[in-house]
């Protein structure tokens, strides 16, 4: 029975011996792993042969022979698949097959035959070929290749380098030009990569739970306590204060205590004398550089003609901003002669500032030159100014405020001054030059007439009315000006707007005008060409027609230079916190009724053109005859002065001491003392042609000359002369201006008559005060104060001196005159004799007259 | 018998300068403490005087209540401690009288079983 469909295969059986003698037993030779064995024909043959009908091979003995190949394949059935323990493997093809069997589908049909149907049959994958769906493009894309080609050295040397004694040295790579080359990192913004995803893992996880135990572990934990203390009412002080314990523990405590206090007041135990005796260490700079450092210069470079600087000011709020007024440098003749080109070129007012010391960052425009001008202290962006034909100008910058506020710097930001020549000046710049026209000026006809030479904001704690009464200010910012004019006038103005006297016809008149341009603001358009002083005050001299003439006024509440630098702050905040500025509003204000001051003090000082110091009061009084305002006669007047005061300005230390430079000399007074000056230089080589005090040391004060020194006083150590002497410029010195920025930054702004501003740095030591210095220049005024005092005591009792010497005079010649004539006469005749006698003796001893009296010879020798 | 009958009278006025009927002493303490803290008080540089029981409670001071109340609480503290540091260092020891200089002015405590006497001075001029 052999089995279908495999017709090579011929099951056997053989036994124990056979299977010893062809070594095939089984479990021994032919096992599991191996359960074929190849068998030899021949030994086949033999075993036939031999056993004949008993071999086991019989069966097959015919196969055996056709068998074509050499070894015949026994294989051992264990399974007894084909019925029988070994088979036979007949054709040598079925021995290749079971020797190394193929994929044989034959197999499987033959399971398949033997399985049942309904079992899951595993069929392995079938290869196909493979459509493209895209992925490889996706690997393409993920996988990372070199874009760039490396780059390969090679580097040799000699070989009878190699092996050699190396010898290391140590080299500073900065010192040897071209030994490193560096890539230096830089943050490129091609290469920030902003992350706008994020792949995060998340897993769910199953509730957790915290548990903690107690632990010693104190926390900071805040609590509050409140509570009241314990006090006596006034019944049980009262009680207490009659127990005699009280009374016996005081008589005792009193006693110890006193000695406590009488130690302290004989000396203080715990001063340390070497502390005292020092000044203060930890300056900052050099204590011995003493000189003004230049920081900066600024000249107009474009302007046309030759100008002067008359006028210099901070910006109150804004660092490194300075405005200065430029006037043509021409004398009044030349100004008529060329009035005709004058009037082409507008007049302006610069703002300069640190960081661009080629272009002004701001020009206000004024219809003529400006001799003076002043920031509003209550809002930095009015500015008003003197012109040089008596109006007022005003400007409103708060459009361009920002402008000045956030000043980048356009060129160079070197300190130095980098004045370059006009040919290498870039021919475009980033700022055109903005011109900002004025907002209004005042009335011609009923303004001053001649030069405005001094201009004064008011403080905003009061305003004045027409009779010049003093009532408190409710709107809480600068309103009011003063100004005073070489027509021997000073004035007082008001910004806000008057409630018209006067019939409707002059505004009929003024919209004939010129149109003001759309951008100026109209802050002040109800002031324009209109515009009226309060009060004029006239400061005549009396008897004759000829009247003072004003240059400068320093009003009582000057002072706060200093102080204003913090009230601006504080006052700008506010501002700002309101929606409008006031400025722009300044009717609101008009309605209130105000409340009086009393006891203002209204007077003020004035320097005129002659030298002269005057000290008047600006109230208006009424004259009794002819009912009219007349400004009251001066209180006190002195000629102190060889030329022109050009400054008066109150100590920013103390309120009642002022500084008045003029001519060739220098004056301090006191407000009160009005025998004369503290401090009255003598006579200084050159002229000096203007003055400030310095803002942080109380005795210390600047003066510039004509040709170009600043002389630096300091009233501590020496009052007879400047301390110091230093030169600034070639030429005069038209104005100085210190300011604070900070504690440890001082300027002083220079300017000079060719135009020029120079800004100098103040050094520590003229900047810093030393200890007590306030209070022993205090010292020094009261001592100067004491002088005149005596000064003019003395006067009055040498003055009666003189008097009772004269009188004494008069007496000795009257009692002359009264001897009677007898007297006289035998007085006479004495004197004749004693001449006689004289002339007696002279002669005998001359030998012209021979002795004849009886005398004897011994009285003639 | 003597029988005391009221006669309706006051006694006799005494003279005046003999001591009234009332126990000697009795309207002078309170004279006395005025007049011995006002010694005090009128010394150069005394900037306030005041007198507090042993809890800290003022009871007679010269300075507004805030700062007296301040003062009497925080002394009081620091007068018990020193106390109790001389105390601790030596038992037969005690605090008579403690001084605090500082930069401004000098604090001056004299303690007592019940009673402390502050006083502050401005030593400089």
């Amino acid at each position: 029975h052999r089995p279908k469909g495999h017709p090579e295969i011929y099951p056997l059986v053989l036994t124990t011996k056979t299977q010893e003698i062809f070594n095939c037993r089984i479990d021994e030779d032919v096992t599991d792993e191996q359960p074929y064995k190849l068998i030899n024909k021949e030994d086949i043959f033999e075993d036939l042969r031999n056993r004949a009908a008993v071999s086991d091979f019989h069966p097959v003995k015919k196969i055996v022979q056709e068998y074509p190949g050499n070894e015949l394949l026994l294989v051992y059935d264990k399974d007894f698949k084909y019925g029988l323990n070994f088979y036979l493997i007949g054709t040598e093809e079925g021995k290749e097959n079971y020797l190394n069997p193929p994929e044989v589908p034959e197999e499987q049909e033959e399971y398949k035959e033997h399985i049942p149907e309904d079992v899951y049959i595993y069929k392995p994958p079938v290869s196909k070929p493979w459509v493209s769906l895209g992925s490889e493009k996706e690997i393409e894309e993920e996988s990372v290749t070199e874009s760039t080609k490396q780059i390969t050295y090679m580097i040799s040397r000699k070989r009878s380098e190699f092996g050699a004694p190396i010898k290391f040295s140590d080299q500073n790579a900065s010192s040897v030009k071209d030994a490193y080359i560096e890539c230096t990192a830089y943050p490129d913004k091609n290469f920030t990569l902003k992350q706008l995803e994020k792949d995060v893992g998340m897993q769910v996880i199953p509730q957790i739970k915290d548990i903690s135990t107690q632990t010693k572990w104190t926390y900071p934990k805040n609590a509050t306590t409140q509570y009241y203390p314990r006090e006596f009412s006034e019944e049980e002080k009262e009680t207490l204060k009659q127990s005699k314990p009280l009374v016996d523990f005081l008589n005792n405590a009193s006693i110890s205590v006193e000695i406590a206090l009488q130690q302290n007041e004989i000396m203080n135990t715990f001063i340390d004398d070497w502390k005292y005796l020092a000044e203060e260490e930890g300056t900052f700079g050099d204590k011995t550089d003493t000189y003004l450092k230049e920081y900066q210069s600024f000249t107009d470079l474009h302007s046309p003609t030759e100008k002067m600087i008359t006028c210099v000011s901070w910006h109150p709020t804004i660092y490194g901003l300075i405005a200065v007024s430029v006037a043509v440098r021409l004398s009044f003749e030349d100004r008529v002669h060329f009035s005709g080109k004058l009037l082409l070129q507008p007049s302006l007012i610069l703002f300069w500032s640190f960081s661009d010391p080629i272009h002004p960052q701001l020009m206000l425009e004024s219809p003529d030159d400006i001799f003076c001008f002043k920031f509003c202290p209550s809002d930095p962006n009015i500015i008003a100014g003197g012109c040089i034909n008596g109006q007022i100008v005003m400007w409103d910058i708060t459009a361009h405020a920002d402008r000045i506020e956030n000043i980048k710097a356009g060129g160079s930001r070197s300190k130095r001054a980098t004045l370059k020549p006009m040919f290498l000046l870039e021919p475009e710049s980033n700022k055109e030059a903005m011109y900002i026209r004025h907002c209004a000026v005042s009335s011609i006809e009923n303004g001053h007439k001649k030069v405005i030479t001094d201009i004064h904001w008011l403080s905003d704690t009061f305003e004045i009315n027409r009779m010049g009464s003093v009532f408190e200010n409710r709107s809480g910012i600068c309103c009011q000006l003063v100004t005073c004019s070489a027509d021997c006038t000073i004035c007082f103005w008001d910004i806000r707007p008057q409630k018209p006297l006067t019939p409707q016809t002059t505004e009929k008149k003024k919209e004939e005008s010129i149109e003001i341009p759309f951008d100026v603001p109209s802050t002040f358009l109800h002031l324009d060409l209109s515009w009226k002083p309060l009060t004029k005050v006239r400061l005549s001299k009396g008897e004759t027609s000829l009247d003072h003439c004003p240059t400068k006024i320093s009003l009582n509440e000057d002072h706060l230079l200093c102080k204003t630098q913090d009230k601006m702050l504080a006052q700008s905040k506010t501002e700002k916190a309101e929606e409008m500025n006031p400025y722009h509003n300044l009717e609101s204000g008009m309605a209130n009724l105000l409340k009086p001051i009393d006891d203002f003090c209204t007077k003020f000082f004035v320097g005129t053109e002659e030298g002269e110091v005057i000290y008047t009061d600006w109230k208006m009084e009424k004259d009794p005859e002819t009912g009219r305002l007349m400004s009251k006669k001066p209180v006190s007047h002195h000629t102190i002065h060889d030329g022109t005061v050009h400054t008066i300005q109150r100590s920013p230390f103390y309120n009642d001491i002022i500084l008045t430079v003029g001519g060739w000399n220098v004056a301090i007074w006191k407000e009160g003392v009005m025998t004369g000056p503290l401090l009255h230089s003598c006579c200084a080589p050159k002229r000096y042609t203007s003055g400030h005090w310095s803002l942080t040391r109380p005795g210390v004060f600047y003066i510039g000359r004509e040709d170009g020194y600043i002389d630096i006083w300091d009233l501590l150590e020496k009052t007879h002369e400047p301390a110091q002497s230093q030169n600034i410029c070639i030429t005069m010195i038209t104005y100085i201006k210190p300011w604070i920025f900070s504690s440890k930054q001082q300027f002083i702004a220079t300017a000079d008559y060719y135009g020029t501003l120079h800004i100098l740095e103040i050094p520590w030591t003229l900047s810093r005060p030393s200890t007590n210095e306030m209070a022993s220049v205090n010292h020094y005024f009261e001592r100067e104060v004491k002088h005149l005092e005596y000064v003019e005591q003395r006067k009055k009792i040498r003055e009666q001196e003189k008097k009772e010497m004269e009188l004494e005079m008069a007496k000795k010649k009257v009692k002359t005159y009264q001897k009677s004539k007898e007297q006289m006469q035998a007085e006479l005749k004495m004197d004749y004799e004693s001449y006689l006698e004289l002339e007696k003796t002279v002669l005998i001893n001359l030998g012209l007259i021979k002795v004849t009296e009886k005398g004897s010879y011994m009285e003639v020798m | 018998m003597n029988e005391w009958t009221n006669t309706g009278r006051e006694p006799d006025p005494l003279p005046s300068f003999l001591p009234g009927p009332t126990a000697p002493g009795l309207g002078e303490p309170q004279a006395e403490v005025e007049e011995t803290l006002k010694r005090i008080q009128s010394h150069k540089g005394v900037i306030g005087t005041m007198v507090v029981n042993a809890e800290g409670i003022p009871i007679r001071t010269t300075l507004d209540n805030s700062t007296t109340v301040q003062y009497a609480g925080l002394l009081h503290h620091l007068t018990m401690k020193a106390k109790s540091t001389v105390r601790d260092i030596d038992p037969q020891n005690d605090l008579t009288f403690l001084r605090i200089r500082s930069k401004k002015h000098e604090i001056m405590v004299a303690p007592d079983k019940e009673y402390l006497l502050i006083v502050i001075q401005n030593p400089c001029e």
